[in-house]
């Protein structure tokens, strides 16, 4: 300990200043950097395809089977709707019950409840996605099959209800901190001028704490929409483009996880599947934009 | 302390040793065969503790693209290598000799609540490109049919597709599942489903046919006999008309301890696990097969 210490102290006390300055402009570039090598990696092996196909191919086609031996396609647009299906499928499920539970854990239910309750949904977060997707194969799918009268339970529903389950607890936590953070100030003024506490909360608490509510949907809306494994098992993988909740979809990250494998390093098919995860790498992207530019205008609102 | 430090460093150096004396073979691919080799060399590892084999699976196509890039020693695959990846393989430098280790008659499952019980290579070939839908077309009740295959990195997928449904395309409607094992648990779980495996699969621990699953006989053209492949001679004698192969591609004739391995899968104590395991012997013309990788 004395050693460090006098290590540290050889350094002129300005130079030490400027080094810890850097060091951390430093940790922040990285992440920048890190987004720009992942965005030109997935570019760049992802063009030759794009050369070779035509973007016609690949946004106009709904028909995905590259090993096809009849007629190689290469279309993304069956897909691309799939993954857009169970996400915002697991987002009408998980938001309403998510900020609900949110509210009740802030503002209704005593500390006691409060202190097993959010312990319990944060090990939730925790559940690997594989054990969700076994789950959803013997358990969610019988159980959808029996209540919709079909043959089976691998489809949309089936993956958007495991996805909800998946992004309940980033929801649910980080509301919650927004809610409770919400001043004491602003309910009791409410309160005071006679409004119960059901008004309170719907009028005055849950608008203050919108920023960050907002921000946990995005959150979870972005792991629903990487999430491979689960998808991958439970919702039965059809290439077809799906024409409801009932059909089965293959989402673009089962794709790739599903084809990668075996593809030729190099091939088409393997630069192909680069496209697939750029245009995925796109849509995250324009949800993060999207949510950052709602959440400014809010907090400019609110001010 | 020291002496402490000295004694684990030792015993450190010996274990290194032991594990840099022994032989080590990495296997990987089809997900029909990884079952069975797995049985395989957990006997054999019994019998030469000197050898550590590592068995993954992944599928043929993943399992003979790690044997183009050299990263294994040993390939299975339920399917014969492509000429494109003969030529991908001596590209690399990579030169594969293919082995016949069993027979698998191919099954075609459905559950047991529905009537049908055999079917026509037609007939399924027109079922899985999705030109029945229905499976009152054939004689069964009026409920859509639902399809439970494999995926493009199968090798199942693949000769499925070049011998029953005429090297067309599989319908889109098909759902595509991770291995044969699902695609079982599927078929017993859906009324309506049509699905293809391994023989090896279609068994419980007890050698009894799953419940709920019904295997179908196979007729090879429209007013031939349906025959199954529940009964070894028909797979045998070649009657069933999809049964086929399980390869392992090795590269270069196999030598040391691949070598080694290999004969004690083709020896008659390896033949005897492939029937246990409930595929069937090689025989007939893949012994031919196996004679020219020196077996």
């Amino acid at each position: 300990m004395k050693k460090t210490k006098s290590i540290a102290n050889l350094l002129p006390r300005r130079f030490r200043e400027k080094a810890i300055e850097h060091f951390f402009l430093f940790n922040g570039l990285v992440a920048v950097v890190i987004l720009l090598g992942i965005f030109s990696l997935l570019f760049i092996e992802g063009f030759p395809a794009i050369k070779e196909v035509g973007l016609k191919e690949f946004f106009l086609n709904n028909r995905w089977d590259p090993t096809s031996p009849e007629r190689e396609s290469y279309g993304l647009l069956a897909m691309i709707v799939s993954t857009m299906m169970v996400t915002i499928g697991a987002l009408v499920i998980a938001v309403p019950l998510g900020i609900a539970s949110a509210a009740y854990l802030a503002d209704v239910a005593n500390p006691k409840m409060r202190e097993v309750v959010k312990p319990v949904i944060e090990i939730l977060a925790g559940i690997p996605s594989v054990v969700i997707g076994f789950l959803g194969i013997i358990v969610v799918g019988p159980l959808i099959a029996k209540l919709f009268r079909i043959s089976n339970g691998l489809n949309a529903i089936n993956g958007s209800l495991l996805l909800a389950v998946m992004s309940l607890p980033t929801i649910i936590s980080i509301s919650e901190d927004a809610i409770i953070s919400v001043p004491q100030e602003f309910k009791n003024a409410s309160l005071a001028l006679g409004a119960n506490r059901w008004q309170t909360l719907i009028r005055v608490t849950l608008p203050s704490a919108m920023s960050g509510i907002i921000a946990s949907v995005m959150l979870g809306m972005g792991r629903a929409i990487g999430e491979t494994m689960t998808v991958l098992m439970a919702c039965g993988n059809a290439p077809a483009m799906p024409h409801s909740f009932f059909d089965s979809v293959r989402t673009m990250t089962a794709t790739i996880a599903i084809e990668l494998g075996e593809t030729v390093q190099g091939g088409l098919h393997y630069h192909a599947l680069f496209v697939i995860a750029f245009v995925l790498f796109l849509m995250t992207f324009l949800v993060n934009l999207v949510s950052d530019m709602v959440l400014q205008k809010y907090q400019k609102v609110n001010r | 302390m020291r002496r402490t430090f000295f004694t684990v460093f030792m015993i450190f150096c010996i274990g290194i040793g032991h594990v840099l004396s022994q032989d080590f073979i990495q296997i990987k691919g089809s997900d029909t065969l990884i079952n069975l080799v797995q049985r395989l060399s957990e006997v054999y590892m019994e019998q030469n503790p000197n050898t550590a084999i590592a068995v993954t699976g992944g599928g043929s196509g993943v399992g003979i693209a790690a044997l183009i890039a050299d990263r294994v020693q040993i390939a299975n695959a339920s399917r014969p290598m492509k000429e494109s990846e003969y030529e991908a393989a001596e590209e690399n430098g990579v030169h594969p000799y293919e082995l016949v280790i069993g027979i698998d008659g191919l099954s075609v499952i459905v559950n047991s609540a529905n009537s049908i019980t055999s079917l026509t290579m037609d007939q399924i070939g027109a079922i899985f490109r999705g030109e029945i839908l229905n499976w009152q077309e054939i004689g069964g009740s009026d409920t859509p049919i639902s399809l439970y295959g494999r995926q493009p990195n199968s090798g199942t997928f693949v000769f499925f597709q070049e011998h029953v449904l005429g090297n067309k395309d599989y319908s889109q409607k098909m759902k595509q599942m991770n291995g044969n094992a699902q695609i079982v648990e599927g078929v017993i779980a859906d009324k309506a489903a049509i699905g293809y495996v391994g023989i090896g699969y279609v068994y419980d621990d007890n050698a009894n046919i799953r419940e709920g699953l019904t295997v179908l006989s196979v007729a090879a053209e429209t007013g031939a006999e349906p025959v199954t492949p529940l009964d070894s001679e028909n797979v045998k004698s070649g009657i069933y008309p999809i049964a086929r192969a399980l390869y392992q591609y090795v590269n270069g004739k196999p030598e040391g301890a691949v070598r080694d391995f290999i004969a004690f899968e083709l020896g008659p104590e390896g033949q005897r696990i492939v029937e246990e395991m409930s595929f069937y012997p090689v025989s007939g013309q893949y012994l031919e097969n196996n004679k020219e990788a020196g077996f």
